[in-house]
């Protein structure tokens, strides 16, 4: 079964894999990370997986993505996993954390918030990591975050 | 040791701890008793209300002008350069440096907050759209220690609009720091929003929901009264046939205990009659009243003029 699966995804020498991202967020994943446009990125969509039932994967070769960018994936697939890879070896095999504030990422959902009527850039406090509800620093809103507030292409 | 507040803004009630509150009321009952004076002298401070306020903009200048103080501002964006396309950080990044302290009001909320950020002098929020209004709590619970001298083992009623009212929605927070029962009395459809539910029983305060005022109120040391706006229902029928529960009148006080004390954030349209006033336990006026010293004492702090 793995052998098969590497014909379908390469294996990489080098770079990032996300794998375990819950169906469809695969692509929605790959907005927010960004790098789209950045070397050879390998993209597996509805994979079977004990885990998470259906699964996507992500692979960026010679990309090595950075932690604060890696935990902005908490907020849509806190369950995915992260392995860095050098030599065709695990280097590196990363938890995403639920960071405790997010700032300049997240869309205020309150139209009359000063994030959404000057140029503001947002910040938001969590305030529950298990539920992922944030709190708007600015209109002191709490939401719990859906895929409509995340500003694509890692802005 | 008192509490610095030198330079530091006030934007909103969950930006404080209870001992701050308390050293601001200990501070503010100083003030009304007059053992500061003249503390706001060679002190200007900017008035910025963005939207309409009568009363909380005569409370804040009357406050610096009662203690030798200078303001300037404005009533309304109208009649400021927000008019022309000025943006609010523009806006503060100038005035702030005309003046030692910013009061600012405005209909977007988290502008407050914004504008702390432009500034380099202190901000004080006096209202953000339906978010904040700490100076409103800070005088509701100034008037509450001056009644009972302690909140702790006392029950507040809250009624009327629970869902928009931002008054009641600071006030929940500053409660919270004590040892408080709440009563909620409100209509289904303006009930208390579950976040602020939420975050009661997380503080472990007890509180519970009504729709009606009822003899229960007996028992309350505290009945805080707020508009109900007809603006707020769906069904224009169903605001007529809500308002008249949540109006306190002569018979209705009856419901009251011998020391209920009658509060409300002004202004009243037809939720309070009249006839009310007299009543001895009725303190709205007196309330309002001391948003000044109260005021004057947040002032003196944040300036570092009074310690």
């Amino acid at each position: 079964m793995s052998s098969d699966r590497s014909f379908r995804v390469f294996k990489i020498e080098e770079g990032t894999v996300i794998d375990h991202i819950p169906s469809p967020l695969g692509l929605f994943v790959l907005d927010i990370l960004g790098h789209k446009n950045e070397g050879i990125i390998s993209i597996g969509l509805n994979f079977d997986s004990r885990q998470v039932g259906k699964k996507d994967l992500i692979k960026f070769e010679h990309k090595v993505i950075r932690k604060e960018e890696t935990d902005k994936i908490a907020l849509v697939a806190p369950q995915a996993t992260i392995n860095i890879i050098k030599e065709g070896k695990v280097v590196e095999k990363r938890d995403i954390d639920v960071p405790d504030s997010i700032e300049g990422f997240l869309t205020c959902m309150n139209p009359n918030c000063i994030t959404n009527q000057e140029k503001v850039k947002t910040a938001f406090d969590v305030i529950d990591k298990e539920k992922v509800k944030v709190k708007c620093r600015y209109c002191e809103r709490v939401w719990e975050v859906k895929p409509n507030m995340i500003e694509k292409d890692g802005r | 040791m008192g509490l610095d507040f030198k330079g530091r803004s006030f934007i909103s009630l969950n930006d404080m701890d209870k001992e701050e509150l308390l050293y601001l009321m200990e501070k503010s009952a100083e003030v009304k008793a007059g053992k500061h004076k003249g503390f706001l002298k060679e002190k200007t401070v900017a008035t910025l209300f963005f939207e309409p306020s009568t009363r909380t903009r005569l409370s804040f200048e009357t406050a610096v002008l009662q203690q030798g103080g200078n303001v300037f501002g404005f009533s309304s964006s109208a009649s400021s350069s927000v008019q022309k396309g000025e943006s609010l950080t523009d806006t503060i990044k100038t005035i702030t440096g005309y003046c030692d302290a910013i009061v600012m009001r405005h209909k977007i909320e988290g502008a407050a907050r914004r504008a702390s950020q432009a500034a380099t002098v202190p901000v004080i929020n006096a209202g953000d759209g339906a978010n904040q209004h700490p100076t409103q709590t800070f005088l509701d619970i100034f008037t509450m220690l001056e009644k009972k001298g302690s909140l702790d083992g006392k029950t507040i009623g809250l009624m009327g609009d629970l869902k928009y009212g931002r008054t009641t929605h600071s006030l929940l927070i500053a409660l919270s720091f004590f040892k408080v029962k709440l009563v909620f009395i409100s209509p289904e459809e303006l009930k208390m929003p579950e976040h602020y539910t939420d975050f009661l029983k997380t503080k472990k305060i007890d509180f519970e929901e009504r729709d009606l005022l009822d003899q229960t109120a007996t028992a309350l040391d505290f009945l805080y009264c707020t508009r109900i706006q007809k603006e707020r229902f769906f069904d224009p029928m169903e605001y007529e046939r809500v308002k008249g529960s949540y109006i306190l009148d002569r018979e209705s006080i009856s419901l009251l205990g011998e020391s209920t004390y009658i509060m409300h954030p002004l202004p009243r349209v037809d939720e309070i009659s009249e006839d009310v006033d007299d009543d001895q336990r009725a303190i709205y006026f007196e309330q309002a009243h001391n948003g000044v010293p109260v005021r004057q004492a947040l002032l003196g702090l944040v300036l570092g003029t009074i310690k």
